[in-house]
């Protein structure tokens, strides 16, 4: 940890002489691939919208951790989304309505449960810099705990990452191999959720689900196959992080929102490149 | 019609005949809406059976029963093919509609066969055991050149083999494709109708194939089932073709038969 702090120091810019800074880059570099490979999953299986459902719940999460006097929130937060997830697919199997339909239904409530128990006694406002979050606070134990957590959660991801994409393609398939549809999914709702709370405190609940969403998407324009399509999403999500984070230290703005915005860049870019090989075809 | 039937005779399959799944009594319900009743079904080795049927008659979810994807009542057993297969795990290969395929995915036939074949994630490398079984099966639908091509520059009828070849890996005890052949042109039904039936003698394989083209499976099928929530009929082509409910589903009532009839 020091040793990377010294190198990252010696590094010819402003920025680097800051701890905050060379924190919240190490942070960005950890982070960046699971989402990254979080996000070619959350894509192709079109669950743009749970996952941002997932982001969202935290909220109640925090709220929950709040009402029961817990010191650090974490574990009210990881809870509450497990629940929610295990609670969206299980009711979307018991219903058979559509996906997006139980999705806004659970949103719905848990953001409202959410604010009525964080504005018990009105003092909301002092938890909305969980809305923005603050990439410039993370301190090493948290990197720690950031680091264990992504190494986890990657490793099982990459285990069922077979399964969970063929799932994406189409389910009767992955069942008619004789894989079930319902633990590779629960899993990776669980992954979502664990990440998702994980960052919270850094990207804020409002943009979260852009950082998961925007890089994979940017790739699918681009790749040609399922191994490009993870290379890219990684490729792009650590250029987003680290160029929005050094963009936001001399912009002085919300690093979550300024990263968000660069990413936006490279899908347009992504965009207009398969546009152009489309057009010289 | 004799037309069709000349054409069931030259096709005539050797086949060993043995009954390879048998399908007792099943019965499938939905929001207590009965699906599927009293559903007796044996598939023999050898053969290929079509289920065809009106729209929410149930033929899909026939197969996602025999799947093991919806609960359903009675039995469904299985039993041991000729050395390969087990009575409790058999083989069971699935060619699910187009329609309900994601084309729009990054992702290329090779991968699509390491995905279904292998747990090595298709993110970090690939396995040349994977490629070689992918091309072998692709050999046998004609469709090897497509290896490396993204799913979405296929066209119909080339997803279609490249799912069809999939579906043959490894290769199945009982054989299940579900409309195969919907949004497919004229000619492309014929080659997938031939490839079908030559596979099936080839292999010895049992199939249960759902299709919406009954003119085109009266000549290829050993059997066509008629399904209506229960099995209405159920024969060799020409005799499930002249039943009077059929010909009223499939509007065929105005046709020539009917016609001619005194």
């Amino acid at each position: 940890m020091n040793l990377l702090h010294a190198v990252i120091s010696r590094l010819p810019f402003e920025w680097a002489h800051f701890e905050f800074m060379r924190n919240a880059l190490l942070a960005v570099i950890i982070v960046a691939p699971l989402f990254a490979l979080i996000g070619t999953l959350v894509v192709n299986n079109r669950m743009a919208f749970f996952s941002d459902a997932i982001g969202h719940a935290s909220l109640t999460g925090l709220g929950l951790g709040v009402l029961l006097g817990l010191a650090d929130p974490f574990w009210a937060l990881i809870g509450f989304a497990l629940l929610l997830g295990v609670g969206i697919l299980a009711l979307q199997r018991f219903t058979r309505s559509t996906m997006d339909t139980v999705i806004s239904i659970s949103m719905c409530f848990s953001l409202a449960l959410g604010v009525v128990l964080l504005s018990h006694g009105g003092g909301f406002n002092r938890f909305s810099s969980y809305l923005i979050g603050d990439l410039l606070s993370i301190t090493p134990r948290e990197i720690g705990r950031l680091l264990v957590t992504s190494v986890l959660v990657g490793g099982g991801l990459l285990l069922g990452y077979n399964r969970i994409l063929l799932i994406g393609l189409n389910e009767s398939l992955a069942r008619s191999r004789g894989r079930s549809a319902w633990w590779p999914q629960l899993f990776f709702c669980a992954a979502i959720a664990l990440v998702v709370t994980m960052n919270l405190g850094w990207v804020g609940i409002l943009i979260i689900n852009s950082l998961l969403v925007l890089p994979a998407a940017a790739a699918r324009n681009i790749a040609h196959d399922a191994r490009q399509y993870v290379l890219f999403t990684v490729g792009i999500s650590l250029f987003c992080g680290v160029a929005g984070l050094i963009a936001s230290f001399y912009a002085n703005t919300a690093t979550g929102a300024t990263i968000v915005l660069v990413a936006m860049g490279c899908y347009l870019a992504t965009l207009g490149v398969k546009w152009w090989t489309a057009r010289a075809d | 019609m004799e037309n069709l039937h000349h054409h069931h005779v030259g096709l005539a399959p050797h086949r060993c005949g043995e009954c390879c799944t048998r399908i007792e009594k099943l019965n499938v319900t939905l929001n207590r809406q009965p699906v599927l009743e009293d559903i007796t079904l044996h598939l023999h080795c050898g053969e290929l059976t079509t289920l065809v049927g009106p729209n929410g008659a149930g033929k899909s979810m026939l197969l996602k029963a025999i799947l093991g994807e919806v609960s359903h009542g009675g039995t469904i057993h299985f039993l041991p093919v000729a050395g390969h297969g087990r009575e409790d795990a058999p083989v069971i290969g699935y060619m699910p509609q187009q329609l309900d395929f994601d084309r729009n995915s990054p992702v290329n036939v090779h991968d699509l066969f390491a995905m279904a074949a292998s747990r090595w994630p298709v993110a970090l490398w690939y396995s040349r055991r994977t490629r070689r079984a992918a091309l072998e099966s692709l050999r046998y639908v004609e469709a090897e050149p497509l290896i490396d091509r993204r799913l979405g520059q296929l066209s119909g009828g080339e997803l279609q083999r490249v799912l069809l070849a999939l579906s043959l890996t490894p290769m199945p005890n009982l054989l299940l494709l579900d409309e195969p052949v919907s949004g497919i042109d004229a000619a492309g039904r014929e080659l997938f109708y031939r490839t079908v039936s030559d596979l099936r003698r080839r292999f010895d394989l049992s199939i249960l194939m759902v299709s919406h083209d009954l003119a085109g499976v009266t000549a290829v099928s050993d059997r066509i089932v008629f399904l209506n929530r229960r099995i209405v009929c159920l024969g060799r082509p020409a005799e499930v073709v002249a039943n009077r409910e059929l010909r009223r589903t499939f509007g065929l009532d105005l046709g020539p038969l009917e016609a001619s009839r005194p």
